[in-house]
């Protein structure tokens, strides 16, 4: 074990894929001279050359498409998106293209593609820069959607959705890639996708929160904690699959449940989760799902304006205190 | 620090009363939330109790070998220095007339030696303290006042004991679909209770403190069945035995069924040469499970069932209900009477794994530890006296079911074919229909079925 940044521990996985197997290689916007916009390729071009690792115009549409020919007659394109609010620009590709053509062809052609770069909110990048944007892929069938929430799963998961034989969208975070932890170096590390963690143990209730939202839940569980509040959270990691029977275990223990999502509500993964875990655990269930997502708006720019839309720690902890009954209404 | 009452589970739809086989635990003994506390009988089967709370079993009000209504106070389990007296008097004033009667051992008397006098005036002299291993009661409320939640929570639910006001509007109670589920298995009447969750909902936390109020005034109040065993003076002309459990079930559930269900029967012959032939033949092999002839006629009207829901049906007073599973209800006899327990979704299942699974209920049936959900649910069932040398016989309907089919002996007798006389071997089914669900034809045409498929039996193995 190292203790490394999730950037770092992106940047290995990359490196050790790229070294493992001659089909994987790099393409997206400056992904080579300028080593990543956010420095997760950094150092790449020097080791692996102009042929592994890829500059491209800003055109995410033409490279994505790159990326699928080339997947479809077995390289392993590691495409990266300098930002996923850009792929909005390559979604028929990837939607109509990348999605399909396993099913459309019969089976004679794989995709074997990986889609990755960061996504979800951060801070004061207003509207068109943060967004959530796993809600347009996981609908789709035939992706693979993974959300990693810390430098161990960030690197075991992108080994994994390189070795997949399947279109994985991959979506990191710019509020995660200074996050440090600890990382196996061993090359065959790998996390395999629809594998849920239970990232703190509890008995009161179930917190279901990914990525940033993660973190808040883990705040809000240190400070429910000295209420007297035991909370649960699980981290699904990958959200296509979902590995249901985690949640739900951890459910039928718990006896409540709260979702939190930092995009908006309507449709959303919190939607998802509250309905699987009504349909399959309804006797358990001593109070509804509730579910803490960001308000239906776009994203503001002012501080404060993006603050209230956004699921903080607070809003987490009212919401695990109202399932709990714990919050003073009777 | 808690006191929680154990009171008589209601353990099955019809039970209305129990009766202690015996305790597994003796007073003073410590016992934890989830402890077999003792063993019950109830009218279709011995059921294990568990204990709802952690503590001594300080006080046992129902002796074994006595019988208690559901939702009765039957113990006490609370920690050595709570003053429980308040609890029992409470139980011995407002419990039903029929637990007042069933107080004859000394150690059910309603005021036990210990409780101080004029306690049962003060109910809220009841140490009012949460149950430890509940988690909602260890949160603090926000006021953080010297009571817990908790202990508000116990002295409400005496209140709504004492007064009962239901949660919830027009007779619907609002609880959670958890607390739905412990006041099933711990005998509280949610009508009772007070929920203190949003808009008045009823939540595992009052369910479980009302398990520790005192007793819910409202159980229903079951008719003593007191078992009397007149003693057999020397030439004395008879003997009047008291009903068992599943006798009493038996007495009071067949002339639900019998007098206003109207019957029809319609009976066949089968020829069970080919059956016979194939069912050694299969108990030939090695490594596979002996097949009885009751196997065969289970698998026969699993599929056929299938291809007739109009018998796989039951009487709903607006509707005919249909079900598209079959579970068959398979009767067996016992010595002090029978019981049904349930083979589910048996459509889907070999004959292999009818023969393994129908052993296994019979089995648990005459050792009586079926569990409870084993024994409700059949939408069809089959009744088989054929070891008992029976040419046929037609049987009663087990409602809400729509038909039940008797079987007979498989016997040897002289055939008449187009090559003159043979023995051949023939079995009488019957089938008893409820006349409101279906017809004549239609149940000959479901026994014409059977019949063809017992005769061409390789279709039962496809």
């Amino acid at each position: 074990m190292a203790v490394m940044t999730y950037r770092e521990a992106l940047n290995l996985a990359l490196r050790e894929e790229l070294t493992r197997d001659p089909n994987v290689f790099v393409i997206g916007e400056e992904v080579g001279l300028y080593e990543g916009a956010y420095k997760v390729t950094q150092g790449l071009l020097k080791e692996f050359g102009p042929k592994r690792i890829v500059d491209t115009p800003i055109a995410e549409s033409g490279f994505t498409g790159v990326g699928i020919g080339a997947a479809m007659v077995g390289l392993r394109p590691v495409v990266e998106m300098m930002t996923f609010n850009f792929a909005l620009l390559a979604l028929d590709q990837i939607v109509n293209s990348a999605a399909k053509l396993h099913y459309m062809s019969g089976g004679q052609y794989n995709v074997p593609l990986v889609i990755r770069g960061p996504g979800g909110p951060a801070h004061q990048l207003a509207a068109q820069h943060s967004q959530s944007m796993e809600v347009y892929f996981y609908h789709v069938p035939g992706l693979k959607v993974v959300r990693p929430s810390t430098p161990m799963d960030a690197k075991g998961l992108l080994k994994a959705a390189i070795r997949d034989d399947n279109p994985v969208i991959f979506i990191e975070s710019e509020t995660l890639y200074n996050v440090k932890g600890e990382v196996p170096e061993d090359p065959d590390f790998v996390i395999p996708l629809g594998q849920a963690v239970v990232r703190r143990e509890g008995t009161d209730v179930t917190v279901v929160a990914y990525m940033g939202m993660m973190y808040r839940a883990m705040e809000a569980a240190e400070e429910l904690a000295k209420d007297g509040i035991s909370v649960e959270i699980v981290d699904p990691r990958s959200l296509q699959p979902l590995d249901t029977a985690t949640i739900i275990g951890s459910v039928r223990k718990t006896h409540r449940a709260v979702v939190v999502e930092a995009g908006a509500g309507f449709a959303g993964m919190g939607s998802e989760i509250a309905t699987e875990i009504t349909e399959e655990a309804f006797d358990d269930l001593d109070a509804p799902v509730l579910r803490v997502t960001g308000a239906q708006a776009p994203m503001p720019y002012a501080r404060n304006l993006e603050r209230a839309k956004t699921p903080t720690k607070e809003k987490i902890a009212d919401a695990i205190r109202r399932v709990c009954y714990a919050n003073g209404s009777r | 620090m808690a006191v929680t009452k154990v009171v008589m589970p209601k353990l099955s739809e019809q039970m209305e009363s129990g009766k202690i086989i015996k305790w597994l635990k003796k007073e003073g003994e410590r016992v934890q939330s989830g402890d077999i506390l003792a063993e019950v009988e109830t009218d279709k089967a011995d059921v294990e109790m568990e204990a709802f709370g952690s503590g001594v079993l300080r006080k046992i009000l129902v002796a074994a070998g006595n019988k208690a209504p559901v939702g009765s106070l039957i113990g006490v389990i609370a920690e050595e220095n709570d003053d429980i007296g308040a609890v029992i008097a409470q139980a011995g004033s407002g419990a039903p007339a029929g637990a007042a009667s069933e107080a004859k051992a000394p150690s059910e008397a309603a005021a036990p030696s210990g409780a101080k006098p004029g306690m049962a005036d003060r109910p809220a002299a009841v140490p009012p303290q949460p149950r430890s291993e509940d988690p909602a009661a260890r949160k603090p409320s926000p006021s953080k006042g010297p009571e817990s939640p908790g202990s508000q929570r116990v002295q409400e639910a005496v209140a709504a004991a004492s007064v009962p006001q239901p949660s919830g509007h027009g007779g619907r109670v609002k609880a959670s679909p958890l607390a739905r589920k412990i006041a099933a298995q711990s005998g509280v009447d949610l009508k009772l209770i007070q929920g203190s969750g949003p808009g008045g909902r009823i939540v595992r936390r009052d369910v479980e403190a009302a398990s520790t109020a005192p007793a819910a005034a409202a159980v229903a109040a079951a008719p003593a069945l007191r078992p009397v065993a007149q003693p057999a003076a020397a030439g004395a002309e008879y003997e009047d035995l008291p009903l068992s459990p599943m006798r009493s079930a038996i007495a009071r559930r067949m002339p639900l069924s019998k007098a206003p269900v109207p019957h029809f029967y319609v009976t066949s012959e089968v020829a069970m040469d080919r059956a016979w032939e194939l069912r050694e033949e299969l108990n030939g092999l090695e490594g596979q499970p002996k097949i009885s002839v009751n196997d065969f006629i289970i698998r026969a009207c699993a599929l056929t069932l299938l291809q007739h829901p109009g018998v796989n049906a039951s009487f709903q007073g607006e509707s005919i209900r249909v079900f598209h599973r079959v579970h068959m209800g398979i009767a067996v006899a016992l010595e002090e009477g029978l019981i049904t327990p349930v083979l589910r979704d048996v459509h889907a299942k070999s004959l292999a794994q009818i023969a393994v699974e129908a052993r296994d209920l019979a089995e648990r049936a005459r050792q009586r530890k079926l569990r409870t959900q084993e024994l409700s649910g059949a939408t069809f069932s089959i009744s088989n006296l054929g070891m008992f040398d029976v040419r046929d016989f037609s049987a009663i309907i087990n409602p809400p079911e729509g038909a039940i089919l008797a079987v007979g002996s498989v016997r040897r007798v002289p055939v008449v074919s187009d090559e003159g006389l043979g023995v051949g071997r023939r079995m009488a089914l019957t089938i008893s229909c409820d006349h409101r669900v279906m017809d004549g034809a239609m149940g000959a045409r479901f026994l014409q079925d059977v019949k063809k498929l017992l005769e061409e039996p390789l279709r039962l193995l496809i």
